[in-house]
This record gives structure tokens, C-alpha cells and sequence, in this order.
């Protein structure tokens, strides 16, 4: 376990030219995905929830061959780097998971609601997406919605206009449920992050 | 053929594509790079990473974003990975030639390289996965249904955890050009997928490698959108005859940077 205030964020001095990405292709659906790679938790732990939406193309239309991972803190906001996301055992939360997505663009993941990583902070998913057609990664995030006071410090949602920062914000559906949708083009055009050094 | 647009009738820009000429789609290519060199003269600064808005890929012109990118300083769980260890995959995994009951067809080889950070770093302990077609250019995939053989010998699946050095290495079979459907008569250069985790989650990268003088580069959509020679080099393994083994397989080099970390790194790490 590692807490997150060993972290401190430095300028990256990048010496060496990074080798470029390509997109993940067609192919994919028999080399990545594996048994329970979407669900972080198992679906009898209390606490358990569905993170779920659908990817689209820039007419709209869903998305049936995109691969989406996420990546989150546990709910009490630590930072776990404990390994076996690859061989799930229904116990071990190690905070990592992947979902290709179905016919018609839907993905779901079992995990639990991140909580913040820092004092006041809002608790995000870290999510990047992946698909047929895209030439490279794309990060974003995923916001809880509850904490609106945190929320509206946040300094990624803070530096975007309303209408584009909402595409960050996940829906909390009756059940407690998220559900959250990608757009890669469009109106509601999903807001997708660059980091320095990258 | 491997069909880009199989069952997906709506993405009808794609599907339209197939009709044009490799002679007008590698126009379309040459006067991007045309432009981008022109732009690099007159004090632009050099690309390092393919544009995800390459309309010559025809299947990227609805699947890219359109607005910039946000730029954001990567926070808390941003700047940390998922670890993965012996746990997660067994050393047997990153031999693609002995996961059936003979051998697969195909000229065996091998590939090693390293995992490195941006500042040279070697990236241990993380998970390395490829993907590949066969030596015919055939993928087991349901949507690959383009009339060359399966391999019932080989799958094309391998992951292996890097060394403390960052090494990595895979046995497998050289995979087979194949057509697409991207335009007409349209071909891939020969690659293996690379799917890589660094020691931050904003690192995260999925790539493919390619082999030396492969004469399809030039007319590839997908390699060249990546506009600087220098940069869609860095994607090309070199043959290496000391990795090459007596009587048994060819060898191929390539190490892997990835972007910077942004995290600090504090002494205990460095010192690994």
C-alpha cells in the first residue's frame, strides 16, 4: 500500500524520445480481455456497484470493437499496489480493470466508489480508452458526482466550461449505479487529458 | 478479408473508403508529410506520437476527438500503476510457440528488448502483452475471415513482467502481412501488437512493432501516421544476429521509451 502523500508532482524532464503509439486495431478481442477483467470487486461485496455506459463515434452511432481500462483508488481513497488483477480470486481489490465492449458499444465494470485521495479532494476513476480507428490513447476521468463543493475546486474541472466539463461528471442512477458515457467526437464530445512529458 | 467495417455498417465513411486507389490514398499521405515537413522547416516544433486525426486511415475520421486535448498535471492515482507480478502471468506465457500440441508453421523468432521511462529508466516488474496474426497474416479472430490459413498450432498471445533491467523477451512466430479493407487493395506491413504499463498510469501505451525494410511502410495508413521519419523509426525492431540462436531462431532488438514519469521518485526506488 502506498499512501498518496508520498506523492509530489514534478515538471518530467524527458530525455529520451518516447516511442509512439499505434492504434489497438481490430484484433484484439482474443489477446486482452480475460475472465473477470472488469470486475474489480466481486458483485456480492457490499459496497459493489456497476460503472456502465456506451463509447460513440462522432455520428453518434455506438462503438462495437473499444476497450476501455480504469484505474482507482480503494473507497477509502488508498492507492493499492497489490498485484493479481490478472487472476481475480474475488477478494483482492488491486484498483485496476479492463472491459471490452459489447455489440452495441456497452461496457460495465464491477468496482466500489473511489474515495479521495487527498483531503477535500473529488475521487475520481482514472479511464483510458482504446479502439479500432483511434491512432493512439486516450486518458480521461471519471468523477463521482455527490460532492459538489469538491467538485467545483477540482482544477481540471474548474479550468473547463460547464457544458464540457459535465462529460467527466459520472450519473448516479437510483441503485447507485454510474453510469458514464464516452464520446469521441460530437457535441458532448467527452473532454480527454494530455499530461506533461507525454 | 479481415474486415475493418464487419458488422459495422454505420461507419460508413470507412466503408466507401475501399473503393479509392493506393495510389490516391498514398497522395493523401505524401501531402500531409509534405505539409508537416514544410512546417517543421519554417520552426514547428517535431511530432513524436501518430496524429489521431489521419483521415488516410479512413476508419479514425469518426473515432477522433476534434477538440484539443486538456492539458492536466496528473494527480494522486495518475501517477502510480497497477502492479502486476509472477501472479498474474507465468514465465511459459511469453513462448507463443508452445501453447498447442506441435509446433506452429512459420520462421520462429525471437524478440527482446527493454521498458524504459523517459529518463532511461527501466520500467520492472510491469506486464508486457502482444498480440499477433500467424505467419500467414491470418488473426484468430472472428472478424479476420481473409482466405489464409489457421494455424491450429498458434494463437498469437503472449505476455511476460519485465526484468529488474526492464528486459523483456518473446518467442514466437514472424506474423504475415495481410489485407484490409481500409481502401483497395490495401496491406498491412507485418507488426506485433505491444500493449505496456509504466510506473504511472498516464504511461500507459499500446503500440505495434514492426521488422526492418518492410516494403509495405510507405503505403500503410496506420504506420504513417505518425508524420516524423524519426519518430515512425523508433517503431521498427533491428534485426540482431546475437539474439539470433543456432539452428533454431532469428532475433529481433526493440526497447520501448515511454512518455516521462511525473511522479518523484524517491531514493528506495531509484536505488532498485
Amino acid at each position: 500500500m502506498i499512501e498518496p502523500s508520498d506523492t509530489e508532482q514534478t515538471p518530467a524532464t524527458t530525455k529520451l524520445p518516447a516511442t509512439p503509439g499505434q492504434t489497438i486495431g481490430p484484433f484484439f478481442e482474443y489477446a486482452l480481455p480475460y475472465a473477470k477483467d472488469g470486475e474489480l470487486v466481486s458483485q456480492a461485496r457490499p459496497g459493489a456497484l456497476r460503472l456502465h455506459g456506451t463509447v460513440y463515434d462522432g455520428q453518434g452511432d455506438p462503438i462495437p470493437d473499444a476497450l476501455l481500462e480504469i484505474w482507482q483508488a480503494d473507497e477509502d481513497g488508498t492507492i493499492v499496489q497489490g498485484t493479481g488483477s490478472l487472476r481475480r480470486d474475488g477478494y483482492t481489490f488491486t484498483g485496476w480493470g479492463r472491459e471490452s465492449v459489447d455489440n452495441v458499444g456497452c461496457y460495465a465494470f464491477t468496482t466500489v466508489n473511489p474515495g479521495g485521495t487527498a483531503p477535500g479532494s473529488a475521487p475520481f476513476i482514472a479511464v483510458v480508452v482504446f479502439t479500432r480507428g483511434l491512432l493512439n490513447k486516450l486518458h480521461t476521468r471519471i468523477y463521482l458526482p455527490e460532492d459538489t463543493e469538491a467538485l467545483a475546486k477540482d482544477p481540471v474541472l474548474a479550468a473547463l466550461p460547464e457544458d464540457r466539463r459535465n462529460t467527466l461528471i459520472a450519473t448516479r442512477e437510483a441503485n447507485g449505479d454510474l453510469r458514464w458515457d464516452v464520446r469521441l467526437q460530437g457535441d458532448r464530445e467527452t473532454v480527454f487529458l494530455s499530461f506533461p512529458g507525454a | 478479408m479481415p474486415d475493418e467495417t464487419f458488422d459495422d455498417s454505420h461507419v460508413v465513411v470507412s466503408s466507401d473508403a475501399a473503393a479509392d486507389t493506393q495510389a490516391s490514398l498514398s497522395a493523401e499521405i505524401q501531402a500531409i508529410h509534405r505539409s508537416y515537413r514544410d512546417a517543421v522547416a519554417a520552426g514547428a516544433a517535431e511530432e513524436t506520437q501518430p496524429r489521431i486525426d489521419f483521415a488516410p486511415y479512413r476508419s479514425s475520421i469518426l473515432r477522433h476527438p476534434t477538440k484539443d486535448l486538456h492539458h492536466a498535471d496528473p494527480e494522486t492515482i495518475e501517477l502510480w500503476s497497477p502492479a502486476f507480478g509472477q501472479r498474474d502471468v507465468h514465465e511459459l506465457e511469453s513462448d507463443l510457440t508452445i501453447q498447442h500440441n506441435g509446433e506452429p508453421l512459420g520462421e520462429r523468432m525471437k524478440v527482446r528488448g527493454r521498458v524504459l521511462d523517459g529518463d532511461g529508466r527501466p520500467v520492472c516488474g510491469q506486464l508486457v502483452e502482444i498480440w499477433q496474426a500467424n505467419s500467414a497474416g491470418r488473426y484468430i479472430h472472428k472478424r479476420d475471415q481473409h482466405p489464409a490459413p489457421i494455424d491450429p498450432n498458434f494463437t498469437g498471445v503472449g505476455r511476460c513482467i519485465t526484468g529488474a533491467d526492464g528486459s523483456y523477451e518473446f518467442t514466437t512466430i514472424k506474423p504475415g502481412p495481410y489485407p484490409w479493407k481500409n481502401h483497395y487493395n490495401a496491406w498491412r506491413p507485418a507488426h506485433i501488437h505491444f500493449s505496456l504499463f509504466g510506473t504511472d498510469f498516464t504511461q500507459r501505451m499500446i503500440t505495434q512493432m514492426y521488422f526492418p525494410g518492410d516494403p509495405l511502410f510507405a503505403l500503410d495508413p496506420i504506420y504513417q501516421s505518425i508524420t516524423d521519419q524519426k519518430a515512425r523509426d523508433l517503431l521498427v525492431a533491428r534485426y540482431d544476429h546475437d539474439i539470433t540462436t543456432h539452428e533454431w531462431a532469428t532475433g529481433y532488438n526493440w526497447d520501448i521509451v515511454l512518455s516521462g514519469s511525473n511522479r518523484t521518485w524517491m531514493e528506495d526506488e531509484d536505488g532498485e
